[in-house]
């Protein structure tokens, strides 16, 4: 019976550690939502850290919509969003006694991405909509070669593909042909390797791809947050209620608006407030 | 005095083992009833989880059809799930995953079973145990390695080269394929004829269907090296997928009822003179047909619930493609909109966006119930044709 006896006492010791490491929750921030912000809270919380190594900040990417979510079912404490909170979301959280409040860190601007072969530069909002509603349906009406478009759009369960949809389709619905991936990493992985592809991604996710203007209006980090370039969208965090001065949830959050977040937003490639 | 006291220590010894105390009898049986008991709530645990999920899943799912009605679900292609008026239409994600499952099993049957029939009677004994686990290792690779393949390398390479890859496919499956059959064919149709006119007979007809092959071969290759592959995540791509990935279920299966069929059956006919082709054929296939049919099922069970590759390289388009089984469109499945379509599906708000899903999720739960009563409806039938 030793081992039994063992056991019991390392699952005590187990069970003793963890709530040790509960009842330090002040110190502990979980941060989940937007994998479009993903990149800015993980930095955030890389730089934060280093600076009060007593915090600990844990950062998941499950979408903008999963982040609400969980800040509602209290199982996070900052959640990230590339979009605003919808009304029915607020609501849902002032149900469950959760007050939201909305942070924003930084600028993104949706870039049309198109295969670096690809000679069309230039596409207007119309066009766009156009060729994901499917009534365009070869690059060689927009001036390029002819051959279909292979339209990829994120998965709609992303803030991008609402930002998108708003800023963009103007709610009328995508064609059944667009294909939908889960992440902006897969949308510029399969436009860097098709021919035929044109995808949309946030600023930071352009490498090895061709950018396309909108509306003869170049993406820059100017454009961007000055609002010329028309597919330009402000980045949030959300936390419950606003955070106490001084507490390390009001520093991560609050990180944004100082010189060092502003440069931080700037290497993850975001644009960063003014 | 000793032998005396030998005597009765014996005695002692004897009794107790033979027969035992009432208290030891009721502690036996007390503990035989936990034990059973025990083992008895180990198995009613799966059993229940089984219930649980049933349970689970239409509780969730009725309301969907409550709210939605039943029609639009399963005759509508439009599928809107966050627009302001959404729609639910999921007919082409029940054509996806039938289409991607009809193409894997088109790639994993033909090879798994002539894998199994080559593991079980054509090579050595001593070669099977080592080739046997080493296809077994397809099962253990995590289904996103295979996604990622597919996505990164796979649909990359059907965009540049698919063409080519096609042609290449149908030179290599069919000339083996055709110089088998075309030998098959012109034997059984020179079979009655005598050995004179048999040799020349045979040369000719075998002339005739080569050049028939050869003629359809190049066509084929052609026609499908001229294609052009616009998007290579497409119902091609992932059922090549996931036909390698139920290889392995196929494979182990079919050659495990193989080789149950027992060595007086090959034994028999090959005393009756049939070669090992014809007993292959003839006696052995057939006595393992039900376990092959099971390998089968297992095969497509395990491809329609398969979600992380799907979900990768699919494309998943909510379209039913035109015409129906042009492999080169991309497809959305069952299994990819659960997956991609959760996190935004709101459990607090309880939506029809929410509840859809579970419709989904019970649609696919009926459906590997119906497959797997089929199945052991299929088993109990061939044992009582074997036991007479």
């Amino acid at each position: 019976m030793n081992w039994l006896k063992t056991i019991a006492v390392m699952t005590l010791v187990v069970g003793l550690g963890g709530g040790v490491a509960v009842g330090k929750d002040a110190k502990k921030i979980v941060v989940d939502g937007s994998t479009t912000v993903g990149p800015i809270a993980k930095a955030f919380a890389e730089y934060y850290m280093g600076k009060n190594p007593n915090v600990n900040i844990t950062v998941s990417e499950s979408g903008s919509g999963n982040g609400a979510k969980s800040l509602i079912n209290a199982t996070c404490d900052v959640a990230t969003m590339s979009r605003p909170m919808k009304n029915s979301e607020i609501k849902a959280a002032q149900d469950a006694g959760v007050l939201p409040i909305e942070h924003i860190v930084a600028m993104d601007g949706i870039v049309l991405v198109v295969h670096p072969s690809n000679p069309v530069a230039n596409l207007t909002i119309e066009q766009i909509r156009d060729v994901f509603t499917g009534r365009i349906k070869t690059w060689k009406k927009l001036g390029g070669p002819d051959q279909p478009i292979v339209k990829i759009s994120r998965d709609t369960n992303s803030g991008t593909y609402e930002a998108f949809e708003t800023l963009v389709m103007n709610r009328e619905k995508m064609s059944d042909k667009v294909e939908y991936v889960g992440s902006n990493g897969a949308i510029r992985q399969r436009v860097m390797s098709t021919e035929g592809a044109i995808g949309y991604v946030g600023l930071a996710f352009t490498e090895g791809v061709k950018m396309l203007k909108a509306n003869d209006i170049e993406a820059t980090p100017e454009t961007v947050t000055d609002q010329t370039y028309p597919i330009a969208r402000p980045l949030y965090m959300y936390t419950n209620g606003r955070p106490k001065q001084g507490t390390p949830l009001s520093g991560f959050v609050g990180l944004a608006a100082t010189p060092e977040g502003k440069k931080i937003v700037e290497a993850t490639g975001f644009v960063p407030l003014k | 005095m000793a032998v005396k006291a030998e005597a009765i220590g014996d005695d002692r010894r004897a009794v107790p083992s033979l027969l035992l105390s009432q208290r030891a009898r009721r502690r036996q049986r007390i503990a035989a009833g936990l034990g059973s008991g025990v083992l008895l709530a180990v198995t009613s645990l799966s059993l229940f989880a089984v219930l649980f999920i049933f349970y689970f899943i239409a509780r969730d799912a009725l309301p969907f059809f409550k709210l939605e009605g039943v029609r639009e679900f399963f005759a509508s292609t439009r599928w809107y799930p966050s627009a302001e008026k959404p729609e639910f239409g999921a007919l082409a994600m029940f054509v996806g995953s039938g289409l991607v499952t009809l193409g894997a099993i088109v790639v994993a049957v033909p090879l798994g079973i002539s894998a199994a029939v080559c593991l079980s009677d054509v090579i050595p004994f001593s070669l099977r145990q080592w080739v046997k686990p080493v296809i077994e290792v397809l099962a253990a690779i995590p289904s996103v390695a295979y996604g990622f393949f597919a996505l990164v390398v796979f649909a990359p390479l059907l965009q540049q080269r698919g063409g080519q890859l096609l042609a290449a496919t149908v030179w290599i499956v069919g000339l083996p394929v055709a110089a088998l059959g075309i030998i098959v064919l012109s034997d059984i149709a020179t079979d009655r004829l005598d050995d004179n006119r048999r040799s020349a007979a045979r040369w000719a007809i075998m002339a005739f269907l080569g050049v028939g092959a050869l003629a359809g071969l190049v066509f084929a290759s052609k026609a499908l090296g001229a294609l052009h592959i616009a998007s290579g995540t497409n119902a091609l791509n992932v059922s090549i997928i996931l036909g390698i990935m139920a290889l392995p279920t196929v494979v182990s299966v079919s050659e495990d009822a193989l080789q149950a069929v027992g060595r007086e059956l090959r034994e028999g006919s090959y005393a009756l003179g049939a070669t090992r082709a014809e007993t292959i054929v003839k006696t052995v296939l057939p006595a393992a047909s039900s376990g092959i049919l099971a390998a089968i099922i297992l095969g497509i069970m395990r491809a329609i619930g398969e979600t992380m590759v799907v979900w990768m390289a699919s494309g998943n388009a909510a379209q039913i493609p035109h015409p129906i089984l042009n492999f080169l469109e991309p497809v959305r499945t069952l299994t990819a909109t659960i997956a991609g379509d959760m996190g935004e599906a709101d459990q607090v708000t309880g939506s029809a966006r929410y509840h859809v899903l579970f419709a989904m999720a019970l649609c696919l739960l009926a459906f590997s119930f119906l497959c797997n009563f089929f199945s052991e409806w299929i088993i109990r039938r061939a044992r009582k044709k074997v036991g007479g």
